[in-house]
């Protein structure tokens, strides 16, 4: 296997989710085979190739900095799962 | 079934034009045929009936008036689950977005609602774009119309389906992999993912953000172009929408074929898995092009093999870092949790699926220390080599044509449990997405005369004309686009 129980643990911590041993068991075959697919891309010779990592040449736009309508704290926090007046209320951060 | 239905969408617009249609005709025609199928194909997740109704009647006043926006104005269409307005919630086939209503509009949506277009209602989706079959939504999966035990493709499946079903005469769907072709083609429609950047993203919630983009899907080429028409150009709200002028894509469609190369990559006819039988009608598309005058040469593209591969690799990379959006705290599902960390986690593992979590820890993986240059990196210099392979076969051709999928719809379920096998339904998709250059499908027959099949066509950057040209003239030389399924059990 190339990725060991641990490793599917610590990978979900870094993302973070959460998965039972069951899932674990199951991401780890599901990832394995397509990591042992993807090991085809070790015969192609790509050391004098450049990486792409997108298709455009990307330019930074510029613009004048100028105050612009942007949405109002109403509609900010009207999809936030837990709100008041003013901010969006989250577990205690702080103790 | 009413002949209304049947109408692509220049025709519905001339009928209206004549006065034998008005555009409350043609949405009470559609919404009617929604209610009367979709229960049997369950492309969409919901309907606007009341506010498309409303509208239908508000574009016949203005015409009346003599305040027509144009040839779409009162013509209604349908949109996948991942593009946003406030007029509507957007779920992306996702747990972790119910009952999420955007405060701002996709670009895409305003631009169609001001060429006078009526969105008829959502359309069901594979849970964020991952997935080829709609079978990874998190409400219900799709069935393909012309066999309601198989799959309708994805990720667009419901866009496809509902225009195969004639729910729609059009509609939008978004193309990361293969997401409008692979689907169009299993629906016997038109799908086309346009260039990288010629149509801004802004709205469209981002799965693989270098590889996604918006495109048209209809039952006639024609209405394709029509389409792209409307949604193109350059959007402030998108720094990667090329600031390039929109042409006049249906003036370029005149039905003739004979000054163009077509390039044929003779080795991805022998991709193992390939169905025999979709793979003979492409053949038997591409001499239909033969005979209308287009010269066919061979063409090499040696890395394509290595594109799904390439794929995978880099747009769960994406996905992993544009998916770390949805914790629970600004929008969407919430688990309840005593710390915050708990709360990401308990949110994330509630409302996310199997695919998504698959594809978030899979880019999670690649993008770690140790393993970047081996497999994200690698990937990248994959990724230029496709690129290189295409620049160099435009060199000898126009257009390049081959199969949009590997074989035709498949039973519902039956591939559920193997995620690789899944992925390669993508096969002569992904390039294009990795190489940002348009492509198109286009109905080219039936497997078995029940499954439909399409051929895939694929141009240089921005020549859009070229390939809605080539694929409208294989389209008046054959019938399979006026086909309907019988949507019998």
């Amino acid at each position: 296997m190339k990725i060991d129980a641990e490793r599917i643990q610590s990978l979900a911590a870094l993302a973070r989710l959460e998965l039972s041993e069951q899932e674990a068991k199951a991401m780890r075959d599901d990832l394995d085979a397509i990591l042992v697919y993807v090991e085809q891309l070790d015969s192609v010779d790509t050391e004098e190739v450049e990486p792409t990592a997108h298709v455009l040449e990307l330019a930074t736009p510029l613009r004048e900095d100028r105050v612009r309508g942007t949405l109002s704290v109403d509609e900010a926090l009207r999809n936030a799962p837990a709100h008041d007046d003013a901010s969006i209320i989250v577990p205690k951060v702080i103790e | 079934m009413n002949e209304v239905l049947a109408l692509s969408l220049s025709e519905l617009s001339e009928r209206i034009d004549r006065g034998d249609l008005s555009s409350r005709d043609i949405v009470e025609a559609f919404l009617g045929r929604i209610d009367e199928v979709d229960d049997r194909v369950r492309a969409m997740v919901r309907t606007h009936r009341e506010p498309a109704l409303r509208e239908a009647s508000a574009a016949d006043d203005a015409r009346r008036k003599g305040n027509a926006k144009g040839p779409l104005h009162g013509l209604p269409i349908v949109l996948k689950d991942n593009l946003v307005s406030p007029d509507f919630e957007t779920h992306c086939g996702s747990r972790i977005l119910q009952g999420f209503r955007a405060p701002y509009e996709a670009t895409v949506v305003t631009k169609l609602k001001a060429a006078g277009m009526i969105v008829l209602g959502n359309t069901n989706m594979d849970e964020f774009a991952m997935g080829s079959s709609t079978e990874n939504s998190s409400l219900h999966p799709t069935s393909n119309p012309w066999d309601l035990g198989r799959v309708p493709g994805g990720s667009s499946g419901g866009s496809a389906a509902a225009v195969a079903a004639r729910e729609a005469p059009a509609a939008l769907g978004s193309d990361t992999g293969g997401s409008i072709r692979q689907p169009a083609s299993l629906c016997g429609i038109a799908g086309m993912k346009p260039t990288y950047g010629r149509v801004s993203r802004y709205g469209l919630v981002a799965f693989a953000s270098s590889l996604d983009q918006i495109g048209p899907m209809g039952n006639r080429v024609s209405d394709l172009a029509l389409l792209l028409e409307v949604i193109a150009g350059h959007d402030a709200k998108d720094s990667t929408s090329l600031e390039k002028e929109v042409p006049h894509y249906k003036g370029a469609l005149d039905g003739s074929v004979d000054d163009l190369r077509i390039g044929v990559p003779r080795k991805l006819f022998e991709t193992p898995g390939a169905d025999p039988r979709t793979l003979a009608l492409v053949r038997e598309a591409i001499e239909e092009l033969e005979r209308a005058g287009a010269k066919t040469v061979d063409v090499e593209l040696p890395h394509s093999a290595y594109g799904i591969a390439a794929y995978y690799l880099i747009c769960t990379a994406e996905a992993s870092s544009n998916l770390s959006r949805y914790d629970g705290v600004k929008f969407g599902y919430r688990a309840e949790a005593e710390t915050l960390d708990e709360m990401y986690r308990r949110t994330r593992s509630e409302g996310f699926g199997r695919e998504v979590k698959r594809r978030i820890l899979l880019g999670t993986y690649v993008l770690s220390a140790g393993y970047y240059d081996a497999y994200y990196r690698k990937a990248q210099r994959i990724r230029t080599l496709v690129r290189e392979d295409f620049r160099r076969a435009f060199e000898g051709c126009d257009v390049i044509a081959m199969p949009t999928a590997p074989g035709p719809a498949w039973p519902l379920g039956e591939r559920v449990e193997d995620p690789l096998q899944m992925y390669l339904q993508d096969t002569f998709t992904v390039t294009a997405n990795l190489a940002g250059l348009p492509a198109l499908s286009v109905p080219c027959g039936f497997v078995e005369d029940r499954w439909p099949a399409g051929l895939h066509l694929i141009t240089r950057p921005l020549d859009e004309s070229t390939l809605l040209r080539v694929g409208d003239a294989y389209e008046r030389r054959t019938e399979w686009h006026q086909r309907m399924p019988s949507l019998s059990a």
